[in-house]
């Protein structure tokens, strides 16, 4: 009895920390519309910090804990709320959640650079040096009852903000529409401020009381979140008592589970996943209606002929061919997957760009196909790369099946929730029997791989297998390609744009959507098991939520809705690694900069590639610019491999060459461009002419 | 007469596309004017450059008297400029006592403007703790209304206020509007739904393609010419 009462205790005190992150989830949501999925890292950098001026630098803790929640938590929200949510205003829900998966993905590679992860960093509780006191038959540390007292103090606070107030009114009516509230005389950029500021020092709050009781590790901090959504989530990211309740219980069934559950080799990863099994479960079980709202702008998805998507598959397997002859084995290793995870990000785009399903697992799908392959694939066998699609497939249309009550930032979360059940638990399983069948994942390690034997030729040199992958995105872009052309590729399109409309059509959702989920969790597996070909050995942390986000976020600046999101996502993702190469000292700012590019996103929304076909349109037409430009990178090549000249120059030669010719090719085509105005639009598009007026009277005169 | 709203030459222009070429318009106390016109005339646009939603390109904006051009709209709203517009002018997400209490701007209290809401419309006045999107469309224009009533404007501007409501709301709803007028307010009314507003407006103004074509007494000759142009026929 005792020892439940203890656990209790300790579960209770957890919670209280859950109700205080959790309440500021729901407070920035219900006031910005915005759920912040880095609120954990603002809390993660907050415990950081306090640990920088406590532990490093000894100061006082009154005056640490004031520095970081009244001074650094506050600029932090109001940095947060100018630079990253402002320019995304306009947007849609989709990149507002990109705004803070960026932000979150930054954070953690911010303090890991910051702060080297290697070091313990341990943090003492509050009033560590005072007796425990009793409450009737309960023992509690002045800690706990310091981490309940702020937790209760902060609900009765929030909640007399939030329904009592004009200033709580005024932030809830942001959301719902900023014209008018200015209209009733208030400012709805002062509104999303204090919104900002209380979210962040709420989470700072949480994440100094959660430090000292776990380790100070950033993506783990970063994710204890997930208790906290799941706690939000109990209360429908609306109501402040329900996310309480929420709380208690994934604080007292985390802490029991540790206390409680039996030993054996299957079951630890299950205490750590718990709270992300727990909310996939609340994602399920309660309905959520999304916030109502007015604006909504979708972006234009591209059609891409077959004939340009063929030339650019081309050019993929070409750029294949050119690296595994340039490159030396070592380097293959690190550019080589270029390819395999491009085509990972390539199934972001008929998930994602086509049918408007936010999904945060890809990765986990590129995991399991890895995964079949290491175990089917051992000798080469070609039909355990069709497996690998199938089995990925698979798990991708179970996941679909849930997924159909979800939509929206909801979707996000259960998937991310997927996400870490399976790199926390199932990946770490040992291997077990099922109705008769072997099951293995990771083997609680690393899992070998061989290339594949490709009708008796084996495939298995870093070159051989950098082609491989380079042919097998090109025949991914093309059959994505071919799908947005098709039938279904426009059911997908109809899908995202409204499923209501879509349903009233008569078309089957469930079908559709469990379609669309395992052809892009097959297309993600087949480039887990090419990435894991490439990398000889692969282990469970490759494909982790926190591994994931940075690839999701390439490939949403590089824009979902384009087929050459693939190849882009792969080129931006393990490109500037390049740089290590010549200065070791840029390696953190290469990891973070996936992050940075993603907050860029509110300048270019329509994507990066949109951008950079319309740039090179021009020298693709061009007869006389285009064979100037592959005949150059020809003679590259061959003075590359003859040794004539070193891989930069070859690199920053072919560039060279390539923005020459692209500058020449948009001169010489300038002057045809501008005829193509219509009519209608003389004046607008471009500015209107003395003799317009005569040539209209003459074109209306004939009637 | 002492105009208490007033455009001067007003042009205003969307993404480089112009739709007011110069629009003249002046309301006294007490007046209730119509702005009438088909698709794309420019009504709204009108009515967001009175609110200061839509910057001008050129013109003026007074009020009463006072050149109020370029001020932002909260300021506006709180020198007593009211636009309820097209749509629900509520907030969804917000119950109905929460979206009184956004009125309070003015200085009174939330129980004042409760008392006056609930008073003219007694059916808010049963569900304070509901959330505005769930009304039905008549009582969501009824709370939008309120903010007109409650919150003592000199300038009431409406837009659509029949959008999407049985005529017999919309009727109920005008009764308020003439109701707010009598008490010194001056009402502008977009409405496509040309009928309803002109038995309470003292006088109309034809709104073509960003010009004001014509104005006066909402009188026979006024409607029929106004069926000519929504008819397309061409008087």
């Amino acid at each position: 009895m005792e020892q439940f009462l203890t656990f209790g205790i300790v579960g209770l005190s957890t919670a209280a920390i859950y109700a205080v992150i959790g309440s500021g989830l729901v407070l920035t949501y219900v006031t910005t519309g915005v759920f912040n999925f880095a609120h954990g890292a603002a809390g993660m950098l907050a415990a950081f910090c306090y640990w920088q001026f406590t532990v490093g630098w000894g100061w006082p803790v009154p005056a640490a804990l004031a520095l970081v929640l009244l001074v650094l938590a506050p600029s932090f929200g109001l940095a947060v709320e100018r630079v990253l949510m402002r320019p995304v205003q306009r947007l849609g829900e989709a990149e507002r959640l990109v705004m803070t998966v960026a932000l979150l993905s930054g954070a953690i590679a911010a303090a890991r650079w910051i702060w080297n992860p290697d070091l313990p960093r341990p943090l003492s509780v509050f009033l560590a040096d005072k007796q425990p006191f009793h409450l009737g038959p309960a023992t509690l540390t002045w800690h706990q009852a310091i981490t309940m007292t702020v937790a209760v103090a902060v609900a009765a606070g929030l909640w007399f903000l939030l329904n009592r107030t004009r200033t709580g009114a005024e932030m809830r009516a942001t959301v719902d529409d900023r014209a008018l509230v200015r209209l009733t005389g208030a400012d709805p950029v002062r509104a999303s401020r204090v919104a900002w500021i209380l979210g962040t020092q709420l989470a700072a709050i949480g994440g100094i009381l959660i430090a000292p009781t776990v380790a100070l590790d950033a993506a783990q901090l970063s994710l204890l979140i997930v208790s906290a959504y799941t706690a939000a989530v109990f209360g429908r990211l609306r109501s402040l008592p329900l996310t309480f309740a929420g709380a208690v219980v994934v604080g007292c069934m985390e802490s029991y589970l540790a206390g409680y559950l039996p030993q054996n080799p299957y079951l630890p990863g299950l205490r750590l996943a718990a709270p992300a099994l727990l909310l996939f479960l609340a994602l399920l079980l309660f309905r959520h209606p999304g916030l109502r709202h007015r604006d909504r702008r979708l972006v234009q998805v591209p059609a891409p002929s077959l004939r340009g998507t063929a030339v650019f598959a081309a050019s993929t397997v070409m750029a294949g061919v050119v690296l595994a002859t340039v490159l030396d084995e070592a380097d293959l290793v690190s550019y080589g997957p270029v390819f395999s995870l491009g085509i990972v990000a390539l199934s972001y785009v008929p998930l994602a760009g086509y049918a408007g399903q936010i999904s945060l697992c890809q990765l986990s799908m590129a995991g399991i196909g890895a995964v079949v392959w290491g175990h089917l694939g051992a000798h080469g066998e070609l039909w355990a790369l069709a497996a690998a699609i199938a089995v990925s497939g698979a798990a991708g249309a179970l996941i679909a099946v849930p997924a159909l009550r979800f939509s929206g930032v909801y979707l996000a979360l259960g998937t991310a929730a997927v996400t870490v059940v399976l790199d926390r638990w199932v990946f770490t399983l040992p291997a077990f029997h099922l109705f008769g069948l072997r099951i293995s994942f990771f083997d609680q390690g690393s899992v070998d791989m061989s290339g594949p034997d490709l009708f008796g030729l084996r495939l298995d040199s870093a070159a051989d297998l950098t082609v491989l992958a380079a042919v097998c995105l090109g025949l991914a872009s093309l059959a994505v390609a071919w799908l947005r052309r098709g039938g279904f590729g426009r059911r997908l399109i109809a899908l995202r744009d409204s499923e209501a409309a879509y349903a009233t059509l008569g078309g089957n959702l469930l079908v559709t959507k469990v379609a669309v989920f395992a052809l892009s969790s097959g297309i993600a597996g087949l480039g887990g098991a090419l990435y894991g070909m490439q990398q000889r050995a692969v282990t469970a942390e490759q494909f982790n939520l926190v591994a994931g986000l940075p690839i999701f976020l390439v490939a949403v600046i590089g824009g979902l809705g384009a087929v050459g999101d693939g190849l882009f996502a792969g080129t931006a993702y393990l490109g500037p690694n390049a740089l290590t190469g010549v200065a070791s000292w840029t390696q953190n700012i290469v990891t973070v900069l996936p992050a940075l590019a993603g907050m860029g996103l509110g300048h270019s929304p329509e994507g990066i590639v949109a951008r950079l076909r319309r740039q090179w349109e021009p020298l693709g037409r061009d007869p006389a610019a285009l064979p100037a430009l592959l005949g150059a990178l020809a003679l590259g090549w061959v003075l590359r491999l003859t040794g004539a000249v070193d891989g930069w120059t070859f690199l920053l030669g072919s560039l060279a060459a390539g923005f020459a010719l692209r500058a020449w090719a948009a001169a010489r085509q300038a002057p045809t461009a501008e005829a193509d105005v219509p009519v209608e639009w003389w004046g607008v598009r471009r500015p209107w002419r003395p003799e317009d007026g005569e040539v209209l009277t003459r074109a209306t005169a004939g009637r | 007469m002492n105009a208490l709203l007033e455009l001067r030459a007003v042009r205003a222009a969307h993404e480089g596309i112009t739709v007011l070429h110069g629009v003249d318009l002046s309301v006294g106390p007490g007046q209730v004017v119509a702005l009438l016109g088909p698709n794309g005339a420019g009504k709204t646009t009108t009515l967001h450059v009175a609110a200061g939603l839509h910057p001008p390109r050129s013109g003026q904006l007074l009020l009463g008297g006072r050149d109020m051009t370029g001020v932002d709209p909260r300021d506006l709203a709180r020198a007593g400029v009211c636009l309820i517009p097209e749509g629900r002018g509520v907030f969804p997400n917000l119950s109905v006592r929460d979206n009184l209490l956004m009125m309070t701007f003015t200085g009174r209290t939330r129980q004042e403007i409760e008392e006056v809401a609930y008073a003219r419309f007694p059916v808010l006045g049963k569900r304070p703790g509901q959330a505005a999107g769930t009304l039905s469309g008549g009582e969501q224009q009824m709370l939008a209304l309120a903010r007109g009533l409650a919150t003592d404007p000199a300038v009431l501007l409406l837009d659509e206020l029949s959008m999407g409501l049985a005529p017999l709301v919309v009727s109920r709803l005008y009764e308020q509007v003439a109701e707010i007028a009598r008490q010194g307010v001056a009402v502008l009314v977009v409405e496509q739904f040309a009928a309803a507003v002109l038995g309470i407006a003292d006088h109309a103004a034809v709104l073509v393609r960003g010009r004001i074509e014509r104005q006066g007494r909402p009188d026979g000759g006024l409607r029929d010419e106004l069926s000519a142009l929504y008819l397309g026929s061409s008087a």
